[in-house]
């Protein structure tokens, strides 16, 4: 009877390990994928503008755009109904793509290392890597926060840069300009929207 | 000029115990003088576009090995505020290798130019000031502040910066406070604006990028700063509290 319990334990935590290493492996493999099309985007010779669509698209692929969007609204999500929430999610996704690789975009040499990952919780894995030093810019560490709720089709919900949160940023600067409006989040709609036309 | 000093830390310090026990209770960024924060936060970006940026750039055009000589002395000279705050911090073990570093670097790499101690083994280590050493010892950040032409800041890091000038900081001490033989007031303000010149330049892009992808700069600077003192307060290279899942989980709610 005891034998078979211990089998049976031993059994569950091999499969424990197993599912966390499997977890792991998805989010390097994951993380290392799209930071080598990237970087090929990156250096290529093609123009701005079809970098910028080619960044676009992995953006689409990759991270969980209403997912940080809803994060970044904070304590004022709670306030919205349905109708808001999706014009919200609409500004939001044309707002982040168009930050997004605009941000990236200005990275002519981007050669980023994956150096290890920690995995949270089912829920979240930590990769850890490097964007290598050129002439002109030093070494940066970032840390990219995977959601790996379904193992399957991980998601990128944050990139935390030499310690410092995009999404947490992103938050406090969404939160800014509601409270600076008497907490109206529709003043917030109204400067995504003028931001994305620009 | 001592004794106004004096009044002023005494005034900010009340402020401080103030502010920081109201900021246990909420965890909300307190910025209690945002209109003028927001109005010295123009100020200082016009500074940038006319002076900063300019100089930046010209300086980025510097060959490399004279910009990284220029990087290591100007770090190796804020060693003499790292070091009394990795001892007021009990951190006696980074004080070692602080002071070593600074011995070494000073004397065998001409004045900090070279950084011949980490060729031996001692590497650099997160730079301390009395801003952090209040931190560590529990001390609330107080309001948030945007000071002329310094930046961003907070009551807690101002008190701070304020003590530097008060006896704390003895590259202060040996230029500005003290008439030395070989030292002049000057050599202080241009290792400041060095300072200042240098940080600029690593992140001309990136401080770009930011302005022209914001949507509330001012609000991007200010949590990007507030994160940043935070990290350096606990000493984590990588973690921050935003690694932290409770602040994910309400949207699974």
């Amino acid at each position: 009877m005891k034998i078979s319990k211990l089998l049976a334990y031993s059994t569950l935590f091999f499969l424990f390990l197993s599912y966390n290493y499997s977890i792991a492996n998805i989010s390097s493999e994951f993380i290392n994928n799209i930071a080598s099309k990237a970087s090929n985007i990156l250096s290529s010779q093609e123009s701005e503008k079809l970098k910028m669509e080619k960044l676009i698209k992995i953006g689409q692929q990759s991270v969980d755009i209403d997912g940080i969007g809803l994060y970044t609204l904070g304590k004022h999500r709670k306030g919205l109904n349905e109708d808001e929430k999706e014009e919200y999610k609409k500004i939001f996704r044309e707002y982040f793509l168009k930050s997004f690789s605009s941000r990236l975009v200005e990275y002519k040499e981007a050669k980023i290392v994956v150096i290890s990952e920690e995995v949270k919780n089912e829920k979240y894995t930590i990769v850890k890597s490097k964007l290598i030093a050129t002439s002109s810019r030093p070494e940066i560490t970032i840390d990219w926060r995977v959601y790996t709720k379904d193992p399957l089709k991980p998601l990128i919900r944050d990139l935390i840069i030499e310690g410092l949160s995009l999404a947490r940023t992103q938050r406090e600067e969404f939160n800014s300009i509601i409270l600076n409006n008497n907490g109206d989040v529709h003043a917030l709609f109204s400067s995504l929207k003028k931001f994305n036309k620009q | 000029m001592f004794k106004r000093l004096k009044i002023l830390i005494t005034i900010l310090i009340i402020q401080l115990m103030v502010v920081s026990s109201s900021i246990a209770e909420e965890k909300e960024v307190k910025d209690c003088f945002e209109k003028i924060n927001r109005a010295t936060f123009a100020f200082n970006m016009a500074l940038d576009k006319v002076l900063f940026r300019p100089v930046a750039t010209g300086y980025r055009k510097l060959p490399s090995p004279i910009r990284y000589g220029t990087s290591n002395a100007l770090n190796n000279l804020s060693n003499l505020v790292t070091i009394p705050n990795n001892i007021l911090q009990g951190d006696f073990r980074a004080a070692g290798i602080n002071s070593a570093r600074f011995i070494i670097n000073t004397t065998v790499g001409i004045v900090g130019i070279f950084d011949p101690a980490q060729s031996l083994g001692l590497d650099k280590l997160e730079k301390e000031d009395f801003g952090q050493t209040f931190g560590t010892m529990g001390v609330g950040e107080g309001c948030y502040l945007v000071l002329p032409v310094l930046g961003p800041s907070t009551v807690r890091d101002a008190v701070g910066s304020l003590i530097s000038m008060s006896g704390g900081d003895a590259w202060y001490n040996v230029t500005v406070k003290n008439d030395t033989q070989y030292l002049k007031e000057s050599d202080y303000y241009y290792s400041k604006l060095g300072q200042g010149v240098d940080f600029r330049a690593k992140n001309l892009e990136a401080f770009d990028s930011l302005e022209k992808n914001s949507v509330d700069f001012y609000a991007t600077v200010r949590s990007l700063y507030l994160q940043d003192r935070d990290r350096k307060i606990k000493n984590q290279n990588i973690k921050t509290d935003t690694l932290d899942d409770s602040d994910w989980d309400s949207l699974e709610n």
